[in-house]
């Protein structure tokens, strides 16, 4: 994985020269280590700043809407998703992308390491293939990449770009798991007193920095809910439930659009999984219309879409 | 009042016996991560961390708080009349806090307590305050407290300072407000000489220890102008998701908003952390928002820190070297290369 970087840079300098592209977005080497950086790289000089490692957590696509540059993107299965949402959307169109498919083999969650090493910082990271060592004062770790990757990519089934221009490395196995959504059924299976205890507490610690709305590329709306002051739909304090209503409203927003990338959850600074909320409506999208976001360029999302057999005799 | 000595199984015994006139505060672990927290008698304590989470400030500027009560109905006989929010303001302390933490109350305090403007709040919450912090031995790699003004055992905004000492603490006083807690508390027994010698040592071990640093020393002779028309804006904005992380995890951020929330005929008027990042931020009542692009508002949140803040107070810049926003920004936006860029311009 560590090694599309050659390839990332390679074609970046190519579309670069030949114009292809006014500009590539990418990611670069963090200031700390297992951290990097979203980029914009408008000239070749500079493309040898793009870096890829298993540390490129968030998505690319929140950088496109309102662009009207050619652009270049790199792209794991999920970017390349939420792109496709974006152009079904009208955010962005297809002509105007250079789309740079990385085949992924999965993000690995920081917080995973961090929680590991149990209050030790870690200093200098590697990569190959398999394994990820880690290197801190007085320690040294070689992990297994598999076992500390962000949930959703552990349950990924759609590593590889869905659409793209160039690929970054040969396209890698999918999975054939048949269930990714035991976390879902688990809170399907509870009480509804107890259910609302668990959304209750999972965003208990939530300040409202609205991080995770912000690194989701399906929240372009020009004046989210929560910020609208005329009329003002819901409290701007950490009153619980002005808070719940945000989780809330932000997850039925998101139905039959979200991607399951992660980018919510590895954003939030109190370590809240708000990708619980989305999961559950991205099983029902599942379920009742047989949907998964941004598979296609060509398909209207599901809650977009009117059939005259509808099942449901009251939308006839 | 010499330096004292307590066995570090003491010191939960003592903050009991602090108990009787203080509220006591303390860094707790909780869901992975530590906060400060009321001190339970069980011992909650945890003295283990590098740096809390969240910042202590939400102890004497909370993210939400009531500040007055008003009633709609004419009716009633206190119609239309807008009251303060009774509160106690019981004599605190809080143990434990890192000596940037505190030195940032000291810097918010120009905010907040001026010969211009006081905040009844916080300044009765200030009075009722004492500060006993804990020196860091293992600085984090994020902190760079020794380059604004700080360090990891700066005395400036403390009462009380805490040396770790494997099996003991080192406990000194620096105030008066401290000297009267260390009295409650009953700590009363001289360090010799060997252990003053040890907290000395470890001061400057721990000074070396800090790894990461920043430059200010052109900061102060910078125009503004030249500062808020420079080249690097879009480059350091780009990655930025325009969230409240790195202001609402930041000791030293004091923004706020003013909110009525009104049920029938009876509302509160309250006070909620705001944040240069957000758009509302700026938005006027006429629709018309002056810093409507994200990078006007990544701009301001540096030039708050970096040059209003250094040329209107001359005492350097309003940041304490935490880390906090380094580490937890989602998309690795690093103020430490934003000083760089800003003092070289
Ligand atoms: S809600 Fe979260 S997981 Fe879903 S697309 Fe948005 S950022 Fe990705
Ligand atoms: S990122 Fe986390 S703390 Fe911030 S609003 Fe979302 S859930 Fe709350
Ligand atoms: S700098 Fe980072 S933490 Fe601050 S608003 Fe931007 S993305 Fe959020
Ligand atoms: S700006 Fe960042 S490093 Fe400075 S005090 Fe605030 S959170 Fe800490
Ligand atoms: S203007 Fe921004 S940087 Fe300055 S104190 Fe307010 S929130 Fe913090």
């Amino acid at each position: 994985m560590i090694r599309y970087g050659d390839t990332i840079r390679e074609i970046a300098k190519k579309i670069l020269e030949e114009k292809t592209v006014d500009l590539i977005i990418g990611f670069k080497k963090g200031t700390l280590p297992i951290t990097t950086e979203p980029v914009l790289i408008k000239d070749t000089q500079n493309s040898d700043q793009l870096y890829w490692d298993s540390f490129c957590n968030m998505n690319l696509a929140n950088y496109l809407p309102k662009r009207g540059e050619k652009i270049g993107i790199i792209a794991k299965g999920c970017d390349s998703r939420n792109i496709a949402v974006h152009i079904v959307e009208n955010q962005i169109k297809r002509e105007q992308l250079y789309i740079i498919g990385v085949p992924c083999k999965g993000m690995i969650d920081r917080r995973k390491i961090v929680s590991f090493l149990g209050g030790k910082e870690v200093r200098e990271v590697t990569e190959s293939d398999e394994d990820i060592t880690i290197k801190g004062e007085g320690f040294e770790h070689t992990l297994k990449k598999n076992d500390y990757l962000q949930n959703n990519c552990s349950t990924c089934m759609h590593r590889n770009p869905v659409i793209y221009d160039a690929i970054v490395g040969d396209l890698v196995e999918e999975r054939k798991d048949p269930d990714p959504y035991d976390d879902v059924k688990e809170i399907e299976g509870i009480g509804l007193e107890e259910r609302w205890e668990s959304f209750s507490d999972l965003i208990k610690d939530c300040i409202r920095c609205y991080a995770c709305r912000n690194a989701c590329p399906l929240c372009y709306c020009p004046t989210c809910f929560v910020d609208e002051s005329g009329p003002q739909w819901v409290g701007k304090s950490i009153d619980p439930t002005d808070t719940m209503t945000f989780h809330i409203l932000r997850a039925y927003h998101c139905t039959g659009r979200c991607t399951d990338c992660g980018a919510c959850q590895q954003a939030c600074p109190m370590d809240i999984n708000v990708k619980t909320f989305t999961r559950k409506l991205n099983k029902d999208v599942l379920d009742l219309y047989g949907c998964e976001a941004g598979l296609s360029i060509e398909e209207r999302p599901p809650l977009d879409t009117y059939k005259p057999d509808d099942y449901d005799k009251f939308i006839r | 009042m010499s330096d004292k000595i307590i066995k570090k199984e003491e010191l939960t015994n003592i903050l009991k016996a602090l108990k009787e006139t203080y509220e006591v505060i303390a860094p707790v672990k909780e869901n992975g991560f530590y906060s400060f927290k009321p001190f339970k008698d069980g011992g909650n304590i945890d003295l283990n961390f590098t740096n809390t989470r969240l910042s202590p400030k939400s102890l004497l500027f909370p993210q939400s708080e009531r500040i007055f009560e008003f009633n709609l109905d004419e009716k009633s006989k206190d119609g239309y009349i807008v009251k303060e929010h009774p509160k106690d303001y019981p004599p605190s302390v809080i143990v434990g806090i890192r000596p940037c933490d505190a030195k940032a109350f000291k810097l918010v305090n120009i905010n907040f307590d001026n010969p211009e403007f006081k905040d009844p709040w916080w300044v009765k919450r200030m009075e009722a305050m004492t500060f006993i912090g804990l020196g860091c031995n293992e600085p984090s790699s994020t902190c760079f407290c020794t380059s604004v003004g700080c360090g990891p055992f700066n005395e400036e905004s403390l009462d009380v300072m805490l040396f770790d000492l494997e099996e003991y603490f080192l406990v000194r006083a620096l105030t008066e407000k401290g000297e009267k807690l260390l009295k409650q508390g009953r700590v009363d027994k001289d360090v010799d000489e060997g252990l003053q010698k040890k907290a000395d040592e470890l001061r400057i071990k721990a000074e070396k220890k800090i790894s990461s640093s920043v430059p200010t020393d052109k900061l102060k002779e910078k125009k503004i102008n030249d500062l808020f028309n420079a080249p690097f804006w879009d480059d350091v904005a780009f990655a930025c998701i325009n969230c409240g992380t790195c202001t609402f995890l930041c000791p030293t951020c004091w923004c706020f908003d003013i909110q009525d929330e009104v049920t029938k005929t009876v509302g509160d008027r309250i006070r909620n952390w705001d944040s240069c990042m957000f758009p509302l931020f700026t938005l006027h009542a006429s629709g018309h928002n002056p810093r409507p692009e994200k990078v006007q508002r990544v701009r301001q949140r540096f030039m708050h820190k970096l040059n209003y803040y250094v040329d209107k107070y001359n005492t350097g810049v309003a940041c304490v070297g935490c880390g906090r926003c380094v580490k937890y920004c989602p998309v690795n936006v690093d103020i430490r290369e934003v000083f760089s860029l800003m003092n070289g311009l």
